[in-house]
């Protein structure tokens, strides 16, 4: 039943969409090269600022904001109001003491960070894991892609208005954040992958529970899916908002989500493989139209997606005793140098590629640890390209659509 | 670097002249009409007497009403407590989008001088009696951003902070204590940010100066 | 007995076609494997043939099978990175910071890009002086490149004349002092001295305390 309900329905295409206004309309100002031209002081524009303190933006960022009656012309983002100064910070703690610190980095899904800052620590120092910690590295990693598109979703519905979807899949998010937190001991932020390995095995009955913990998810998205995307209102609402072009996608960087929404092939995961992912069995998710209704369900096939997986490692991962170590010993980590050498590790996060840039110096301090965060260029120079011509009331689901989270931007 | 320094002296020259002058309002007023303009200093409100304010204190922290600004990591662990699952709404907490209708100011987790510049301009606006919770161990001592050049360290020096909620992040239940704490402090009457404020002004707004460089604000807006 | 003896031949057939197809399957892989290898290989031939025109060298650090490390020349970096776009199809900038070499007195400026169809990195390192840092921008190539060349300038104070915005600030506001991200700045110091350090903070130096604590006596002798 569930896979007919599966299939866009031709009901999609029923409801009519709500036309644009023409670009050469005379009460709105021309558009030259993707850029409107307008006399700030001709007194019909007014500047408003979608400031850090607004319900209507995803964290603490702003978008100053030139409007024309109820249409954008001029969008710019401003970020900064989340600077701490991480890659500052991190050359004066040793490698082992900048774990606590790397994971505040990313706030939904911690882990990310933490595992590229350590295969990247071990790939300077030529340090090999063991199997099981690899399997658990990347159960981690597929728990927390589930976990930040729970969030994400109520986000993106809230958005346009309907609170409900954001009060099931936080609770939902929740029951997750308990296996965490069985799992790893800590709620939002694990600090659990260490180099060497991973901190601690699966306790007894864990997969057992997180079996449970799925089914409850599947439940709430067969719900999800016949609220929210046969839904009238997010339809009219969501379809043609934001449209990103193919031939904008290189040029803008974008990844992830955003660019598999507008037909673009590609997923870390599949192209460069890291951890286990080349020995499981997944398809990417893409879609054709580029606008924020494409770029939703492209997120909720890969929530499925993010489960089938999460069953997968739990059935082929080695378990138990005979399963080998979980842990990797390491020289005493206080006074462990690193060898000089550079290098970039990167991965899929739900918002695009994530990436870290890691420079050391046979010292140990990390010379240089530069974070590549997605956000960098979705919320900057591509939201000022497409927030052109939008509603006012449509940019909080623009910004939540394209999935930006400011920590990442300015660190 | 005398490079970088004659840049930045440039860039600022350039801005400041596409800024307008401030222009304050009760420039040259006398002293009694002054107060009537929203950018004069704060004045001391006494409370009320006796079972009045035993009234309005019960009323005050029985529908705490938050402000919706989620300055930093803190905003992740506020999530939960507004769904189902902690549910705030049965303690008569709900988030405001302006500080015009909010009580509480919950700053969650560190505040860069950026944020905190926008912290201090909202909390200005809220209407008193006002309180604010500082969530995480960065709001009392810096926690771990202790040696960042951009985070404050200690919150109280620039506004002043009711309860403080230890943690990085603290658990929803931790802050659901937090808030029970608040309202028992609030009942007893001990909560007097709002005239703290203004009694300590000068010193205020001397620390707030002192990290905030950018002040292109009048002194208090409210 | 014919009848097992048909069931077994058929099954021994099937088993013998299904390794066969999986030892196929594996031998296309690994075809697979070894073209994008051969492919990633003519690359680097290919690049090392052009030193003398971009004046590129290779530098002493580990090259994966998927990153490779190329210096290039300053007047020469941004038309060897305009023709791996173009020609050579690494059309993704992934990312362009800098690393502060303050004992060669050089900065390490690093654009790294990325080609879609191999799948291989190339990170282009070129090396500026620290007193004078200024570099071709590259925002004619890809526009969010504006941002990190904004960024680049605020926390290094490297120039890229003609970028849009360069000076605007980007995360600091109001920042006076030089730019955070070199050697020579002192973090610590300035948020002792800026931000009010809560008094009664004993720094646990994690190596100092181990030392005292499990191995007295020993730990003279590290």
């Amino acid at each position: 039943m569930v896979d007919k309900r599966l299939k866009r329905s031709a009901e999609a295409s029923a409801y009519k969409k709500m036309e644009p206004e023409p670009v050469d309309n005379p009460k709105f100002p021309p558009v030259k090269d993707g850029a409107s031209q307008y006399d700030l002081n001709s007194g019909k524009y007014l500047k408003v600022w979608q400031g850090p303190q607004h319900p209507g933006i995803t964290g603490n960022m702003s978008l100053e904001l030139v409007t024309t009656g109820d249409r954008i012309v001029e969008c710019r983002t401003h970020v900064g109001y989340l600077h701490r100064g991480f890659e500052k910070l991190m050359e004066r703690r040793k490698y082992i003491q900048c774990f606590p610190l790397v994971c505040r980095i990313c706030v939904p899904e911690p882990d990310f960070n933490e595992y590229l800052f350590a295969a990247g620590a071990e790939e300077l120092a030529g340090v090999e894991i063991p199997e099981k910690a690899v399997w658990l590295r990347t159960l981690t990693l597929e728990m927390a892609r589930l976990t930040s598109f729970l969030m994400w979703i109520g986000g993106q519905i809230g958005a346009f208005g309907m609170g409900t979807i954001g009060q099931w899949t936080v609770t939902m998010r929740d029951y997750m954040l308990d296996r965490f937190e069985e799992l790893t001991g800590g709620r939002i932020y694990h600090m659990y992958i260490i180099p060497g390995g991973v901190r601690a095995d699966v306790p007894q009955g864990f997969f057992g529970r997180m079996e449970e913990t799925l089914r409850k998810v599947e439940r709430v998205m067969d719900d999800i899916e016949l609220t929210m995307f046969h839904n009238a209102v997010f339809k009219k609402r969501a379809e043609g908002l934001g449209v990103i072009d193919p031939a904008l996608v290189d040029v803008y960087g974008v990844t992830g989500p955003n660019a598999r929404a507008s037909g673009v092939r590609r997923d870390v995961r599949k192209d460069s493989p890291y951890l286990v992912y080349d020995q499981l069995d997944f398809s990417i998710v893409t879609d054709e139209k580029g606008d924020a209704y494409a770029r939703a369900w492209v997120r909720y096939q890969e929530m499925r997606q993010s489960i089938d997986l999460i069953r997968q490692i739990m059935a082929k991962m080695p378990k138990g005793e005979k399963g080998g170590p979980f842990f990797e010993k390491l020289p005493n980590v206080l006074h462990w140098k690193i060898p000089a050498g550079q290098t970039y590790k990167r991965a899929e996060c739900t918002r695009g590629e994530y990436g870290f840039f890691m420079v050391s110096d046979g010292s140990e301090y990390p010379r240089r640890v530069y974070v590549r965060g997605p956000s960098y260029s979705h919320a900057i120079a591509l939201m000022e390209q497409i927030a052109v011509g939008a509603n006012i009331s449509d940019t909080a689901g623009l910004m939540v659509s394209l999935h930006t989270y400011p920590p990442e931007i300015e660190r | 670097m005398k490079k970088e320094q004659e840049l930045r002296i440039k860039r600022r020259e350039q801005l400041s002249s596409i800024e307008t002058e401030l222009k304050l309002a009760n420039k040259d007023i006398e002293t009694g009409d002054a107060s009537c303009f929203c950018d004069s200093r704060p004045e001391v409100i006494a409370p009320y007497r006796g079972i009045l304010e035993r009234f309005a204190n019960w009323a005050r922290a029985e529908s705490l009403w938050i402000l919706g600004f989620g300055t930093g990591c803190g905003a992740i662990e506020l999530r939960p407590l507004m769904t189902s699952r902690f549910d705030m709404y049965r303690y008569g907490i709900q988030p405001r989008p302006t500080p015009r209708q909010a009580g509480v100011f919950v700053i969650g987790g560190y505040a860069s001088v950026k944020t905190m510049k926008r912290i201090v301009r909202s909390y200005e606006q809220m209407q008193g009696p006002k309180f604010v919770l500082g969530l995480g161990s960065c709001t009392i001592n810096g926690g771990m951003y202790w040696d960042s050049y951009n985070t404050i360290n200690r919150l109280d020096y620039y506004i002043p902070v009711d309860v403080y909620i230890a943690g990085c992040m603290p658990r929803p239940e931790a802050l659901l204590a937090g808030f029970n704490k608040l309202k028992a402090m609030i009942k007893a009457g001990q909560c007097d940010g709002m005239n703290q404020y203004a009694e300590h002004f000068d010193w205020y707004k001397a620390n707030q100066k002192k990290i905030i460089k950018h002040w292109d604000m009048p002194d208090y807006n409210w | 007995m014919q009848d097992m003896a048909d069931v077994q031949n058929r099954e021994n057939l099937q088993n013998r076609e299904n390794l066969q197809n999986q030892e196929n399957l594996q031998n296309q892989e690994n075809l697979q494997d070894m073209k994008k290898l051969q492919d990633m290989k003519k690359t680097a031939d290919k690049i090392s043939a052009l030193k003398n025109r971009f004046e590129i060298s290779f530098p002493r650090l580990e090259n994966r099978d998927d990153l490779l490390f190329v210096i290039a020349a300053e007047q020469h970096a941004v038309p060897f990175i305009t023709w791996l776009r173009d020609m050579e199809s690494y059309t993704h900038l992934v990312f362009f910071t800098a690393v502060d070499f303050i004992e060669d007195g050089l900065f390490q400026l690093t654009y790294m890009l990325h080609n879609y169809q191999l799948h291989h990195d190339i990170a282009v390192l070129v090396m500026i002086s620290r007193d004078e840092p200024v570099m071709e921008s590259i925002h004619h190539l890809w526009p969010h490149a504006a941002t990190y060349q904004q960024e680049l300038f605020e926390m290094y104070g490297i120039e890229f004349p003609g970028s849009p915005r360069l000076y605007e600030d980007f995360a600091l506001e109001g920042w006076q002092d030089i730019p955070p991200m070199r050697r020579e700045f002192d973090t610590r110091a300035y948020s002792e001295e800026t931000y009010f350090p809560r008094p009664g903070r004993k720094t646990f130096d994690t190596v100092e305390y181990m030392k005292e604590q499990l191995y007295p006596g020993e730990a003279e002798s590290w």
